[in-house]
This record gives structure tokens, C-alpha cells and sequence, in this order.
């Protein structure tokens, strides 16, 4: 079964129709990267997924749990649909970490509150909190900052920052891992480190979407790739389809610009 | 010779127009602190709560707590004073009893109406990505506000706070309106006696005390420098 089902997504912003119809699935350890233009509507549609927005209309289905539908908007609460965000992880482009927290703090502050919610928690509250920061830990070491531990964000490298939130948003154990454009706002000899952290979590099965410019990156990484021009996909296949043989002409014109 | 110093103690200093003027300045100054701990104790708290209202998406309640703040805001605190001293008694007959009481209350008031808009300030400098962040993360409101969001807006608030918390040290002068016996009023006995030195040496007092609270912003302030942002 399909870990992510988006059904025919609309969405605009006043008379500026940004997401006209988005269909696609995705399957469990699977990668997508999503390319296009400027303004074609990828990251809407990336909030869209992350209920970071509301779309107009159509039908989002993450691991089993529906995170919006238009026909049954009313049934969900504000206490559900915050649940239901929780399968889905969201990497910022401009990574957006918490400046009053050190690096280990940021990674932990959203699962230890959590944490307060289960029922066993007052009784073994030490061992909760020690176990997700050696959880946090573990994570820390596997995007190479385990040293940064007690550093804070303003002492990091825009790419070391980058590392700490793909790590604060694996803590929360997500089905989903979403990036936006994760590394436009890095100088271009920082991308690097991000795309090996993206490639080992590849090779962990770690099902991914992601918003990227970086072309060579989505063709070596994406099991899948979609193309968006003017808020529909305008082609869609495997890697060799898409970027290797493109067949439509607005794909064919938005790749030829990158490999100028 | 303990003897001679306790004599020369007694008939140089205590005994002298000075020590008598600098004691009951000192106070009347006691007036001044009492009203400016407790305006800061009610106002700062308050002033959050009137934030919440002026940034509200429930319309009636926003535009109510802008129309308040805009009419302490534009009103002189002078008159706010005489309006809860006076307007009791005058309309519900039943007068203030206690002068401090009715001048805590207007300091509070009219304080707390321009923390709430150095709250707003700060509050509406974090940036949305702070929210947003906490918003994929699952937290609650209250915890993005309490946990993420608070600690920012101290920090960005410290500057201008400090600058609104010296001006009220000097404004508690303001009470003497409403015969609250401060710094100013405990002068003027003397003033009204002809002499007229002590007036001006109230200003020391009030260095000192300004002084004092410029020291300790100071320390807030670097304490709270550790991160940036």
C-alpha cells in the first residue's frame, strides 16, 4: 500500500491558483524529488502535505491516516489534525532551529513534550528523558555533530544547521520526511554535507519527498521524480524517464536551463 | 574619643539641616519605590494579557483592547490619576479611601498599556518559521508560545522594557497630584519653609536609582546574550 496518497489537490492563494489538481503516491522507503520552476507550486504543495496550509480541495492520505480531505473537513479537530502531523517530518530552507536551544535541546524539546502525554511518564519521567536524549544523541552522531551537542545554533555553520534540523525532525520518528529546498540557502560548498545526510538516510529506507534544484542530486538519489510547471505535474516517472528523456517540452526547456 | 566622633556625629551631621532633609527625603522616597515595585508587579503580567487581547482574531475583543490602549495612551497619566481618585466618589460615591491605592491603580493601567505594545512589538518580530517549525513538530500553541516563542521575545524585549521601566521610576513623582507623600511632595515641605535646595537634590535620589536599574538591564541584557536571534 501507498504510504502517501495525494488526490487531485487545489489550492490558491486569492484569484492565484497556485496547486490545480495534484495527484500522486508514494510507496514505503521510496524517494521523490520534486523539481520545477520558481512559482510552479512546489512548496505549497509540500504545506499542503504538512497541513502547514489548508488546500482548497481534494484528499491527502499518510500511512492509512487521512490529514485532510474536502468532503470531511468538518470531522477533524484541531487536536487531530495536530496528530496527524506528526507522521509527516518537514525540513526548512532556512532551517528555522530554535536560537535559545543548543543543538541537543532542539533535537529533543518537541519529543520530550510529548513525551509528557504518556501515561507512564510521571513514574518514570528520569529514564524517559534519558533515553530520548540518548536517542537524540544517536541521531546527532548520525548527521556527524555529535561534538555540537551543547553548542547553539548562531555557533553553527548554515550547513551544520541544516544537519541539526534534518535531525530534529527524524526525532519525532516521522513516516515521512519532507524537504523543502533544502539547501538554497546554503553557500554552494556547504550542500554537500546535506546531500550525504540525504543519501545515508536513502540508504536507511527512510521514505523522503524532496523540493530540490539541485538536479544531478535528484537523478542519483529519487527513485521517483515529478516535474511541476503551473501548479499540475507536467511529467512524472522514474529518474531516466524524467531527467534523462524528458518528453514534455516545458520539462525539456526547465532541464536544458540547468545544463547550460 | 569615641565620645568626641559621637558628639561631632550627632552636632555636625545627624543634627543637621542636611541629615533632616536627606532622612525625610529618603523617605519619601520610600513612597516612590513602593509604587514602582507594585505598578511592575501588576503591570507586567497584565501587560501580556492585554497583548493576547490586541493580537486576538476575535475582532470585538481586538479592537476593544486597541480602542483602550489608545485612550491611555493618548490621555496624560496626570488626568488618569485624578479620574481614579476623584471619579469614584464623585459619580458612585464611594470615594478612594487610600491615595496610594488610587494611584497604584492608574500606574497600572496606563503601564500596562505600553508593555502590551512592547510585548506586540517583540512578539510580532519572530519571525513565522519559529512557529511553523513548531507547528510540524506537533506542539501545542501553548507550548510553542511558552517553550519557543517567550524566550525570544524577553530577549528582544530587554532594551526597550528598560527604557519604559526608567521612565517610570521618575513618573511615581506623578502621585504628588493625588497627595501621595513621594520624593517631590516630602521636598516641597521644605521648599515651602524656604528652602529651596532640597528640590534639586531629589535628582539625586533619582540617579541613583536609575543609575542602579541601568546596572542591572545591563547584566539581563548579557545574560541573555549567549545566543542570537
Amino acid at each position: 500500500m501507498a504510504i502517501l496518497e495525494v488526490t487531485n489537490v487545489h489550492k490558491s492563494f486569492g484569484s492565484n491558483h497556485v496547486l490545480n489538481g495534484i495527484g500522486f503516491s508514494l510507496e514505503e522507503g521510496s524517494v521523490l524529488s520534486i523539481i520545477g520552476s520558481s512559482g510552479s507550486g512546489k512548496t505549497t504543495l509540500l504545506r499542503c502535505i504538512t497541513s502547514l496550509e489548508t488546500a482548497d480541495e481534494g484528499k491527502i492520505v499518510v500511512n492509512g491516516n487521512v490529514v485532510f480531505d474536502s468532503e470531511n473537513q468538518h470531522k477533524f479537530t484541531k487536536d487531530e489534525i495536530r496528530k496527524a502531523r506528526l507522521s509527516v517530518g518537514l525540513v526548512f530552507q532556512s532551517f528555522n532551529l530554535f536560537p535559545q536551544y543548543s543543538v541537543l535541546e532542539n533535537v529533543t524539546l518537541a519529543v520530550k513534550l510529548h513525551a509528557k502525554d504518556r501515561p507512564d511518564y510521571k513514574a518514570n519521567k528520569k529514564a524517559i528523558i534519558e533515553e530520548i536524549e540518548a536517542e537524540g544523541m544517536e541521531l546527532l552522531r548520525k548527521v556527524g555533530l555529535a561534538e555540537k551537542r551543547d553548542a547553539y545554533p548562531c555557533e553553527l555553520s548554515g550547513g551544520q544547521q541544516q544537519r541539526v534540523s534534518i535531525a530534529r525532525a527524524l526525532a519525532m520518528k516521522p513516516d515521512i520526511l519532507f524537504f523543502d529546498e533544502p539547501t538554497s540557502a546554503l553557500d554552494p560548498e556547504l550542500t554537500g554535507e546535506i546531500l550525504k545526510v540525504i543519501k545515508g538516510l536513502a540508504a536507511d529506507n527512510m521514505t523522503m519527498v524532496i523540493v530540490t534544484h539541485e538536479m544531478s542530486f535528484a537523478r542519483d538519489v529519487s527513485d521517483y521524480i515529478i516535474f511541476m510547471d503551473d501548479g499540475v505535474i507536467a511529467e512524472q516517472g522514474t529518474p531516466e524517464q524524467v531527467i534523462m528523456n524528458p518528453q514534455n517540452e516545458r520539462t525539456k526547456a526547465f532541464l536544458s536551463r540547468f545544463q547550460q | 574619643m569615641t565620645e568626641i566622633l559621637l558628639n561631632a556625629a550627632q552636632g555636625g551631621f545627624l543634627n543637621s539641616e542636611f541629615a533632616e532633609v536627606s532622612i525625610s527625603l529618603l523617605d519619601g522616597l520610600w513612597e516612590n519605590i513602593r509604587l514602582f515595585s507594585s505598578t511592575l508587579l501588576f503591570a507586567l503580567p497584565l501587560g501580556l494579557i492585554i497583548t493576547f487581547g490586541s493580537m486576538s482574531k476575535f475582532r470585538p475583543l481586538k479592537y476593544l483592547t486597541r480602542l483602550f490602549v489608545w485612550v491611555i495612551r493618548g490621555t496624560p497619566l496626570m488626568l488618569q490619576l485624578f479620574v481614579v481618585f476623584y471619579v469614584p466618589g464623585l459619580i458612585f460615591n464611594v470615594p478612594m479611601q487610600d491615595r496610594m491605592t488610587a494611584a497604584l491603580i492608574a500606574f497600572v493601567i496606563n503601564y500596562s498599556a505600553y508593555f502590551s505594545e512592547i510585548y506586540r512589538g517583540g512578539i510580532e518580530s519572530i519571525p513565522k518559521g519559529q512557529y511553523e517549525a513548531c507547528q510540524v513538530l506537533g506542539m501545542t500553541k501553548g507550548q510553542t508560545f511558552f517553550k519557543v516563542i517567550l524566550m525570544q521575545v524577553v530577549k528582544r524585549v530587554v532594551p526597550p522594557m528598560s527604557n519604559e521601566i526608567i521612565t517610570l521610576v521618575k513618573d511615581t513623582s506623578l502621585a504628588r497630584v493625588i497627595a501621595v507623600s513621594e520624593i517631590l511632595m516630602a521636598a516641597e515641605r521644605f521648599s515651602r519653609k524656604g528652602v529651596i535646595w532640597p528640590l534639586f537634590y531629589t535628582a539625586v535620589y533619582f540617579l541613583v536609582f536609575c543609575g542602579g536599574l541601568t546596572l542591572l538591564f545591563g547584566w539581563i541584557e548579557k545574560k541573555l546574550d549567549y545566543y542570537k536571534g
